[in-house]
């Protein structure tokens, strides 16, 4: 659990005003009751999953949920075995002609030629597409421009985590999957990741993207999705989630012997107080602004300093646990 | 101003602006790039380069395979072009095709706007080009050594288009059905067996009643018919383009059915 000040996680980008709200509603992937076995194992079970456009549906999952399964016949990489899959209104494997010029997609590794150079790679993956983007740019935005003439092997991990990102957006796509676009990279790496996937959502288009790291979900997603044993637990955007099931605590420490029955009172039923300690106060329950105000205004009628005034709100990772179990997965 | 990190990128930078390029244009740029890998790659110019090219001079010039009666270079010239082929062909295509789909490489072209078909006649087109640059060189070097060749070029081009066809339909058989490891060994290995029992530089003949039996090999196809025409000045040999046909539709058949992209 994570002490923090109440805080938006995700700033807003100001470009992205312009966007159009109306175009945030349509579901560009609409999955309904996915089914996918590999032999006598089934590694989706009934997924549904929805993404709205302009937005970043972030997938979480431990190995093996079924995260990349889900993602990958998304792209029409896999036939399902049962239910149906839209991609920008497409069947991904019947009408793979017509859509992958309009997706961009990053694998969770490999995709390169080992004796390519980054820079020809990409400037290769440009020209399959109409109006790609400039490919200088894109290196040198990536922080590739050290290694354009460096073959693919003998890039470094990040370098070629990142190489595979550019790949992805190059073509200028709709919407782009990016499977564990950060697995492996250091934190500078990470945030040019995140910062570049930002100015992908404020001009408009669509990312999926799976992930291991709660803060990326945090930071990144509109929408979480979290899978465990091949369906959605929950999705919804991080606050619902994080507001949702767990209960977030109020710590504040003042004078022993308070009158918690007037305060609770004052509060939302569900609220609970205690004093833990003398002169230690903990309230639980849905911790809103609204309640941190009567909290205080409570305080303040009698007369109370509450000091050392802390929220402690559940993070992702509380949330994901709560679900998925604690144990570790094989 | 900015040191560390890049500046942002404008607005709009991104916006979606989605399209396949023209077919022919995205054929063009993968074949370029197929076959910059092939000639980048060491172990594949030592197998489709230096080895043709060291057989033809040392077997040219040192007299120790009995190649008939008429200059060596004149019997191994063609057997060396045709190992040219099946070296392209069969054992480079292989063994990159196979190291393309351990590393994604295919997975990932799959999706990206260039078709199926577009990426087997990018490749298809790589060979040729290889091929042309492996006929050139080794016509020169047997050329210098002496060689007189024969017969009609038109019956030389077939031969050669059928045998590209019947080991290229082997080579991705063998690349998306096998581990890249293993494709590997046995793609150096059959390239060995073929070298020494397919008519290449030891006539067919010196294997008595089992030359009949390896006659029917597509290396040893090759280079019988391109010896017939090029050294014998005959006439197209049917025969042989029957055989090498043969394992180009079985060898392509196969391949479109059994190939795996990841």
């Amino acid at each position: 659990m994570n002490s923090t000040t109440l805080r938006d996680p995700r700033p807003e980008d100001p470009r992205a005003l312009s966007r159009l709200p109306d175009m945030r509603e349509e579901s560009v992937v609409q999955v309904r009751g996915l089914v996918k076995r590999y032999g006598d194992k089934t590694a989706v079970d009934g997924l549904d999953l929805d993404v709205r456009a302009g937005t970043v549906t972030a997938v979480l999952g431990p190995n093996g949920a079924g995260k990349t399964t889900t993602i990958e016949t998304c792209e029409g990489y896999r036939r399902p075995d049962g239910g149906t899959v839209r991609v920008l209104g497409l069947d991904p494997v019947a009408d793979a002609a017509a859509l992958r010029p309009r997706i961009g997609v990053m694998l969770q590794s490999g995709g390169v030629y080992s004796g390519a150079r980054a820079g020809e790679m990409l400037r290769h993956t440009a020209k399959l597409h109409a109006h790609p983007l400039d490919v200088d740019a894109l290196i040198e935005r990536l922080g590739l421009g050290s290694c354009g003439r460096t073959t693919y092997r003998r890039l470094s991990g990040g370098q070629q985590q990142r190489l595979a990102l550019a790949m992805a957006v190059v073509g200028r796509p709709e919407l782009v999957f990016l499977d564990e676009p950060t697995a492996g990279l250091d934190p500078q790496a990470r945030r040019a990741t995140w910062d570049l996937v930002r100015e992908l959502r404020a001009d408009g288009v669509t990312t999926v993207l799976t992930t291991h790291f709660m803060q990326e979900a945090e930071e990144l997603a509109d929408d979480v999705a979290i899978v465990d044993a091949g369906r959605i637990a929950v999705q919804g955007s991080p606050e619902e989630l994080c507001r949702g099931g767990a209960e977030n605590t109020l710590r504040f420490t003042g004078r022993p012997g308070l009158d918690l029955g007037s305060l609770l009172k004052a509060l939302p039923d569900g609220t609970a107080a205690a004093e833990t300690l003398p002169g230690t106060y903990r309230i639980t329950g849905d911790v809103d602004p609204q309640l941190l105000a009567t909290v205080t205004s409570w305080c303040a009628q009698n007369g109370v300093m509450p000091d050392g005034i802390s929220v402690e709100r559940h993070t992702l990772e509380d949330v994901f646990l709560e679900l998925t179990g604690k144990e570790l997965r094989p | 101003m900015n040191t560390g990190t890049p500046l942002p990128t404008s607005a709009g930078t991104y916006s979606p602006r989605p399209g396949a390029a023209p077919v022919g244009r995205m054929i063009a740029a993968q074949t370029a790039l197929e076959t910059r890998m092939l000639l980048r790659n060491g172990e594949q110019l030592l197998l489709t380069v230096i080895i043709p090219s060291l057989l033809l001079v040392l077997f040219s010039t040192v007299d120790v395979v009995d190649t008939g009666a008429g200059k060596p270079v004149d019997f191994l010239a063609p057997g060396v072009l045709a190992l040219a082929v099946m070296s392209t062909a069969f054992t480079g295509q292989a063994i990159a095709t196979g190291f393309e789909r351990r590393y994604g490489v295919l997975k990932r072209l799959g999706a990206s706007p260039l078709p199926r078909w577009a990426l087997l006649t990018a490749k298809t087109l790589s060979v040729l080009v290889t091929e042309v640059l492996q006929v050139a060189l080794l016509t020169t070097i047997a050329l210098a050594l002496g060689w007189s060749p024969h017969g009609n070029p038109l019956s030389v081009l077939l031969l050669l288009v059928l045998g590209t066809a019947a080991f290229s339909g082997l080579g991705l058989l063998m690349a998306g059905t096998l581990r890249a490891e293993a494709t590997l060994a046995a793609a150096n290995l059959v390239f060995l067996l073929l070298l020494v029992g397919g008519g290449v530089i030891v006539p067919l003949e010196k294997f008595g009643a089992a030359g009949d039996v390896l006659a029917l090999l597509p290396i040893a196809a090759l280079s019988d018919g391109l010896r017939d025409v090029l050294q014998g000045g005959a006439p197209m040999p049917w025969g042989d383009a029957l055989v090498l046909a043969v394992w180009a539709v079985l060898g392509l058949g196969a391949a479109a059915k059994f190939f795996r992209w990841e």
